[in-house]
């Protein structure tokens, strides 16, 4: 932890309230108003939002497997550019992390990078495959401590090994984080069934393949009295089941991407291939259904699933080109333009969806306090009278595939504390260094 | 016209200029020399990401007729097949110097990828892309159903309250969809007669009516019937139960021809299924405008090229 102490001068914090807060010994030492600067770094945050470190349930770091998309390093680097304190690794790296060894390798190359925690997803099936329960108890005893458990970019379709790994990871508290896709209504699929995937001619993702696991597991889930979290839920269907789910008292938690809440399936009417993400980009009426279902409760996190592509991977026909879209850089400004311009959220439930509730579902400790005395300094603050067009310049992971290039975006993260130091200075990524950390390699880790 | 991507958004006088322009390449066919200076030292590449011989053999008969030099670039046993991607092969026809790219491709949208991408300057002719458009045979269409209906005086006509049925499987069908836009730009009404599963699942923003039942709409006496290519593979993915009950209750059979209004046309883009969509009777019969299709696609394909390579260019 930090020696250094920080002063950070006239913030607001999300509930409203202005303070001064004293940074020291890695924790949050005090606040209130006018306190002494003596022998500290002053931050001045005059107009600057502070809300705790964001916690992101849904990240594609890619390494190990697919270091030309984005590395542990390069990925909690644009974390720290996007107000993050810690990520969820997905496991569908390669290898797949489906064992205690992957897992620890994935968590122990994040502590050496610095920039945030990163904590890893352990696999449900072994490799992603959907036949058989990969070891769950080894990653959850394991020195990274898997408690969620995911074969996202896949389903679990099987209802039983379903229902079996939703028994199983009660036995540690885990939960199963589900990628809602049947996988026999999706074959092939380019972008939401509709009127204008036909008048495309790109074949449909209809929003029943995702409802229909999503009622499918929540019964399951009631069944077994398991917990269940369903990943990026993208439309109004999908809202209304958990919606039920949630009034009938199962243990369902679900997530929302940035992207689902403000961009609509036109968008891919160009054929531009930084659009094609999935699940895809949906109506106008189902983004207004996700932002209602965030705003009350129905949807209780926003989740990135940032998910590094090169170049070549969308600088293509759409048929061929890769699903999937970065965003921790822009995750908040998003959340910002989609729900919290339009009042539908505050900035205290924008702590909420985007910190302590992620951090809650996924059982990380240390993450998603409200920033007060004697909370661990993990921090970030945020300018929300800015505005900016984005630029390659702004993403500082490896990958530029994002559909916001050249978009007018609001807000701007301008500071982030990791472990009582800034990763994130005025805007600027501290280099690692600065952190007091070796430089980590590239290309070779042990 | 800078590029030929998509029937959608082509406005009417756009398309009365193409059909009236090929109206004009049609009378080359019938000299002596069948031949026209216009595109001499312009290069014509046909770009074909899928197996195509008929629609390739009518593009190059067209850019020859009009004195371009054209390059034939397939997919089998070249830089295609060996997983060259579609950008670094524009850049080739590019570096080439390429005037016009006329691009067959499996995937729905390419055409418009390669047009708006910026890798490549040269006019681009959308020659069937997936399952999304199929411009020139659409106008194809347009114009043998106008020839027929006008004759020598079709020139500077639309088709004005010409009603249309086509038939078949409209949700894989570039030839419908293309179809779709253009004729009822041209002012025809257009309905569609598919099993449900053979349809888009939502067609409210289609120019169009929609309908399952053959024989009712054949009892609306139409003026052209025209019946779509039933593919191999949707016989085994349980769009209907086999082809005899697709044929029995969908096909244009004997029975069906012979109720069809005396002057009516039976179109079909080819290659047909005979006894599956189309009986022998009605392909052969005097209403099937099958082999003017296939002789009008190269007029059409030379008007289009033509008003591609000459002239100014609107985005110059």
């Amino acid at each position: 932890m930090s020696d250094e102490t920080y002063i950070v001068r006239g913030a607001t914090l999300a509930d409203g309230t202005r303070t001064d807060l004293r940074v020291a010994g890695g924790r949050v030492a005090e606040l209130g108003r006018g306190l002494s600067d003596a022998g500290a770094s002053v931050i001045d945050a005059d107009g600057l939002i502070a809300l705790p470190g964001l916690v992101d349930l849904h990240t594609h770091l890619r390494e190990p497997g697919f270091e030309q998309s984005e590395t542990v390093l390069s990925g909690t680097r644009a974390a720290a550019a996007g107000g993050f304190t810690a990520v969820f690794a997905m496991a569908n790296t390669s290898p797949v992390a489906d064992t205690a060894g992957v897992v620890e390798q994935v968590a122990s190359l994040g502590e050496r990078a610095g920039y945030a925690t990163v904590q890893p997803i352990g696999a449900v099936t072994v490799g992603l495959e959907g036949t058989r329960l990969a070891e769950l108890g080894a990653m959850a005893a394991s020195r990274a401590a898997v408690r969620v458990f995911s074969d996202d970019g896949k389903c679990v379709w099987d209802p039983q090994l379903m229902r079996r790994a939703l028994e199983y990871v009660k036995a540690f508290g885990g939960v199963i984080a589900q990628h809602a896709q049947e996988p026999r209504l999706t074959e092939g699929a380019q972008m939401n069934e509709g009127a204008l995937s036909g008048e495309l001619g790109l074949a449909g993702w209809p929003a029943v393949a995702e409802e229909s696991i999503i009622a499918r597991d929540v019964l399951l889930a009631e069944h077994v009295g398991s917990r269940l979290h369903v990943c990026h839920v993208s439309t109004a269907g999908s809202v209304d089941v958990i919606r039920w789910a949630k009034a009938r008292g199962i243990t369902v938690t679900a997530e929302v991407t940035p992207h689902h809440l403000l961009l609509t399936e036109q968008n891919a009417a160009g054929y531009d291939a930084r659009y094609k993400v999935n699940p895809p980009l949906r109506r106008e009426e189902d983004v207004l259904a996700l932002r209602e279902g965030l705003a009350d409760g129905t949807i209780d996190i926003v989740a990135t699933d940032h998910a590094p592509h090169p170049v070549e991977s969308k600088d293509c026909e759409w048929d061929a080109a890769a699903f999937g879209m970065v965003g921790l850089e822009t995750a908040l400004s998003v959340v910002h333009a989609a729900v919290v311009a339009n009042d539908m959220l505050s900035w205290a439930d924008v702590a909420r969806v985007l910190s302590s509730t992620p951090a809650r579902i996924g059982g990380l400790a240390g993450h998603g306090r409200a920033i007060e005395q004697g909370a661990p300094a993990e921090f970030t603050l945020y300018d929300p009278s800015a505005s900016r067009v984005l630029g390659a310049e702004d993403l500082v992971g490896k990958s530029t595939n994002s559909p916001y290039l050249a978009r007018t975006l609001p807000g701007r993260v301008l500071w982030t504390f990791h472990g009582g130091r800034p990763t994130l200075a005025s805007a600027r990524i501290v280099e690692q260094a600065e952190l007091g950390r070796k430089p980590a390699q590239e290309a070779t880790h042990g | 016209m800078r590029h030929l991507l998509t029937t959608v958004g082509l406005t009417h006088d756009d398309a009365v200029r193409i059909l009236d322009v090929a109206e004009d390449m049609a009378g080359v066919a019938e000299r002596e020399i069948k031949k026209l200076p216009a595109l001499r030292g312009k290069t014509v590449v046909n770009l074909f990401f899928e197996d195509s011989t008929r629609t390739r053999i009518s593009f190059e008969a067209a850019a020859k007729r009009l004195s371009a030099d054209v390059i034939n670039f397939s997919a089998k046993g070249s830089s295609l097949s060996k997983g060259e991607s579609l950008k670094d092969t524009a850049q080739t026809l590019s570096a080439m110097g390429a005037d016009a790219v006329v691009i067959r491709h499996p995937s729905s949208g390419a055409p418009h990828t390669l047009a708006t991408s910026g890798w490549i300057d040269a006019g681009i002719v959308n020659a069937g892309d997936g399952m999304h458009q199929h411009p020139t045979q659409a106008l194809l269409d347009a114009f043998t159903i106008r020839k027929r209906l006008h004759g020598a005086a079709s020139r500077g006509r639309a088709l004005e309250g010409v009603r249309v049925l086509i038939v078949g499987d409209v949700v894989h069908s570039r030839v419908a969809r293309s179809n779709a836009w253009l004729l009822t730009t041209l002012g025809a009404e257009v309905e569609l007669v598919a099993p449900p599963t053979l349809l888009p699942v939502d067609t409210h923003t289609w120019p169009v009516t929609v309908s399952y039942d053959l024989d009712a709409a054949l009892a609306g006496a139409p003026d052209v019937v025209m019946m779509l290519r039933i593919q191999a593979e949707r016989m085994h993915a349980s769009f209907f139960p086999n082809s005899r009950e697709y044929a029995r209750i969908w096909g244009l059979d004997e029975e069906r021809l012979a109720r069809l209004r005396p002057g009516s046309m039976v179109m079909h883009p080819g290659p047909m299924n005979r006894g599956l969509e189309i009986s022998a009777a009605a392909a052969d019969s005097a209403q099937s405008t099958v082999r003017e299709q296939v002789a009008n696609g190269v007029s059409v394909r030379m008007a289009t090229l033509y008003l591609l390579l000459s002239g100014e260019r609107e985005d110059a």
